[in-house]
């Protein structure tokens, strides 16, 4: 569904209609993605209970304007979107880039944001800029770069089970086509200015401080992009954190262990929309 | 540690498998098994509304078939793969899942025969229509585009002059329409050409010739390259509006880059149920993991083959894309720099009677029907695999009654020129 603002900002719902009346899974998902990161953990929460907003971030696949150049202005783009909806009380997923999107989201609406859940996160997210110049010079080896990293090392990034989103399914070449399908519609900016938002957004202790709600952590011990060690300052920061460490798992965590990712949300979200006993 | 993908090689033996995670064996264990047992009521409803990734039943999925998919979609750069019971399921698979009655195809008109009748005869009585074009002649392409087109096809190696499809050219002409090339790899194999580099979408290949190599299981495998944008295109509907059969799933919605594979087994491989057996793929999956060294040592040979019959006096033209005679011999150094295979057709000088003694006289190639085996093999293709090709058609296709296709193999290749110089000798006195 197309959320009521503009520039146009989709969302795909789990194959159920969204119903705002729900307790909402609002996806966030990470640099150069779209929504279809989340497929399987999406569609698995709409059909239990929730109403699921699967964003495409401004500027990516189906959402139109520019790539937005800070994490902030991409939590407001999402907020604004998000109340027009007449969304009410959500949890926040986000991946890499998205998590810090849910940092900022749930900054900025407090009294709506009921948990987040922090997938393959590190802060700060530097990227290194040898990369961060590939991105830019040379985006297609920037992105077989990306790619490799994003995966568990060596064949393991091609021998995963269960495979996403089903058998027969390449982790490693899905992936690496979602990002050049995103650079071949999207333009040749979106990577850049992706990376660029993550390095530059300086707020994540402070606001994983100031967070009243419970905040989850799903990281991966094969992560090579955000290893766990780098969540370690955002961890300390927050007043309610859970850590969920899934094994043998990379930065990839979704398409690389689905079930764990999947169990670990909706345990959270359970958890926090649970009736106050 | 560099940054890198696996080498092909290394794909080969590993993509798809780690070792059993219950049982520790390192080979790939045959899942004889129709279905899968849940752990409980959600467990079901989730694997059967795609919540939740696993097996349900082994004709939309199993656990052996699967590690046959995933490491042909590693070795091809695909975003996926269904196996299927043939190379000829796997074409249909594709087209099925694109189109229905009232669209038309451009195809190459240098196929295999069976393909050449799927398309030109029977997908005809279905309401498919199908324009068979030279391969050569790129306008023919373009021009042969209608409004209902939804595909153009050709095979890397057209069958059996080893016309070179200009994947390249033909995949513009397919983007600048808004279509995608579908191409049949299975002469060339991803050892020696992976299409989706040069702009194919879709490959399939009959896994019975060189990927399994020993003859002895017939499947198919289509890979999705996950390059080709159906939203964009608008032409395809069956991927990008809601489907009746599945509650309404809008599949490029579902997966950005793999809509086609979602559908392909959502609907293709469960209600025409052409699936591949697990024992099939076990079989495949032996062969797939020497493929390298395998289609290495079959150009190898074929080239020394290849050298023999051109200086031969009883042999009239060779057709082999690595000779600099061959029409497409410039094509072939771009798109195919590690060799064009090992099946190649050459014509003999004199009657029939002299093609018919050759291929009964030879000791070590076997008289059959197939190609791609580790032994070598011969066949005559006016009366056999292009039996029911029209005579202009097959002539269109460089195909006469003096034409002899060979599938060279992994023998000595002194034992194999040995074979078909005897031959050659009682053909001629047979003259």
């Amino acid at each position: 569904m197309d959320l009521p603002t503009s520039p146009r900002l989709y969302a795909y719902t789990g194959g159920r209609a969204f119903d705002a009346a729900k307790p909402t899974v609002v996806f966030l998902h990470g640099a150069q993605h779209d929504h279809s990161v989340w497929i399987l953990q999406s569609r698995y929460l709409a059909h239990h209970g929730y109403s699921v907003l699967a964003l495409d971030l401004p500027g990516h696949m189906r959402s139109d304007g520019p790539p937005l150049e800070t994490i902030e202005a991409m939590a407001d783009r999402i907020a604004e979107a998000l109340r027009a909806a007449g969304v009410g009380q959500f949890i926040a997923v986000g991946q890499s880039m998205g998590s810090l999107i849910a940092l900022e989201l749930a900054k900025r609406m407090p009294q709506a944001v009921r948990g987040v859940a922090l997938v393959a996160t590190a802060f700060p997210m530097r990227v290194a800029e040898p990369l961060l110049n590939a991105t830019r010079d040379t985006p297609g080896e920037a992105m077989d770069m990306i790619n490799i990293w994003s995966h568990s090392p060596s064949i393991a990034g091609f021998d995963r089970k269960p495979s996403n989103p089903g058998p027969g399914f390449s982790n490693m070449w899905q992936n690496l086509r979602l990002m050049q399908r995103i650079q071949r519609r999207n333009g040749a900016s979106v990577l850049p200015t992706d990376f660029v938002a993550c390095s530059r957004y300086a707020a994540g202790l402070e606001t994983a401080a100031a967070l009243q709600c419970p905040v989850l952590f799903v990281l991966g011990t094969s992560d090579s992009m955000t290893p766990p060690r780098a969540a370690k300052a955002l961890i300390e920061a927050c007043r309610q954190p859970r850590v969920v460490t899934l094994p043998h798992a990379g930065h990839a965590l979704m398409s690389e262990d689905p079930d764990g990712v999947r169990t670990a949300i909706s345990e959270f979200a359970r958890r926090v929309f649970a009736p106050a006993s | 540690m560099p940054v890198r993908y696996p080498g092909f090689d290394t794909l080969a033996l590993h993509a798809g498998q780690p070792p059993d995670p219950t049982t520790g064996s390192r080979a790939v264990p045959i899942y004889a098994t129709a279905s899968y047992v849940f752990d409980d009521s959600d467990h079901a409803a989730a694997l059967f509304n795609m919540e939740r990734s696993g097996h349900v039943y082994s004709r939309i999925s199993n656990p052996t078939v699967a590690v046959f998919e995933e490491r042909m979609a590693a070795l091809e750069k695909g975003v996926g793969a269904i196996a299927t019971a043939s190379g000829q399921a796997a074409l249909h698979l594709a087209i099925v899942t694109l189109m229905g009655a009232g669209a038309h195809i451009v195809a190459s008109r240098s196929l295999y025969g069976g393909s050449h009748n799927l398309l030109g005869y029977t997908l005809a009585r279905f309401g498919i229509e199908t324009t068979f074009i030279d391969p050569r002649d790129l306008d023919a392409w373009e021009r042969s585009i209608r409004p209902d087109t939804r595909l153009l096809f050709g095979e890397t190696l057209g069958n059996p002059g080893l016309d070179v499809l200009d994947i390249p050219a033909v995949a513009d002409i397919a983007h600048r329409h808004g279509l995608p090339l579908l191409v049949d790899s299975t002469f060339t194999t991803p050892y020696l050409m992976t299409p989706f580099d040069h702009g194919a979408d879709l490959v399939y290949h009959s896994a019975t010739k060189f990927i399994g190599g020993h003859g002895v299981a017939i499947g198919g495998v289509l890979i999705d390259g996950g390059t080709f944008d159906w939203m964009d295109s608008g032409r395809f509907p069956t991927l990008t509006e809601p489907y009746a059969g599945f509650h309404g799933m809008n599949f490029a919605e579902e997966s950005t880059v793999a809509p086609f594979l979602l559908r392909a087994r959502r609907e293709g491989l469960r209600d025409f149920g052409a699936c591949m057996s697990p024992h099939t793929a076990f079989f495949l999956l032996q062969g797939l993991e020497t493929l390298p060294l395998r289609m290495q040592r079959h150009v190898d040979n074929a080239r020394k083959v290849v050298e023999f019959l051109g200086g031969h006096a009883a042999v009239e033209s060779v057709a082999y894309p690595d000779l600099p005679a061959h029409p497409d011999h410039a094509l072939a150094q771009r798109l195919l720099p590690r060799g064009c295979g090992a099946v190649f057709s050459f014509n003999m000088k004199g009657s029939r009677t002299a093609g018919r003694t050759f291929v009964e006289s030879l000791q070590v190639f076997s008289h059959l029907a197939n190609v791609g085996d580790a032994k070598s093999l011969v066949i005559h293709p006016a009366s056999t695999t292009h039996f029911r090709v029209p005579d202009e058609q097959l002539e269109a296709a460089g195909i006469t009654q003096g034409t002899i296709r060979l599938s060279v193999g992994l023998e000595d290749p002194a034992d194999l020129i040995d074979d078909l110089a005897q031959a050659l000798k009682r053909a001629q006195k047979a003259v």
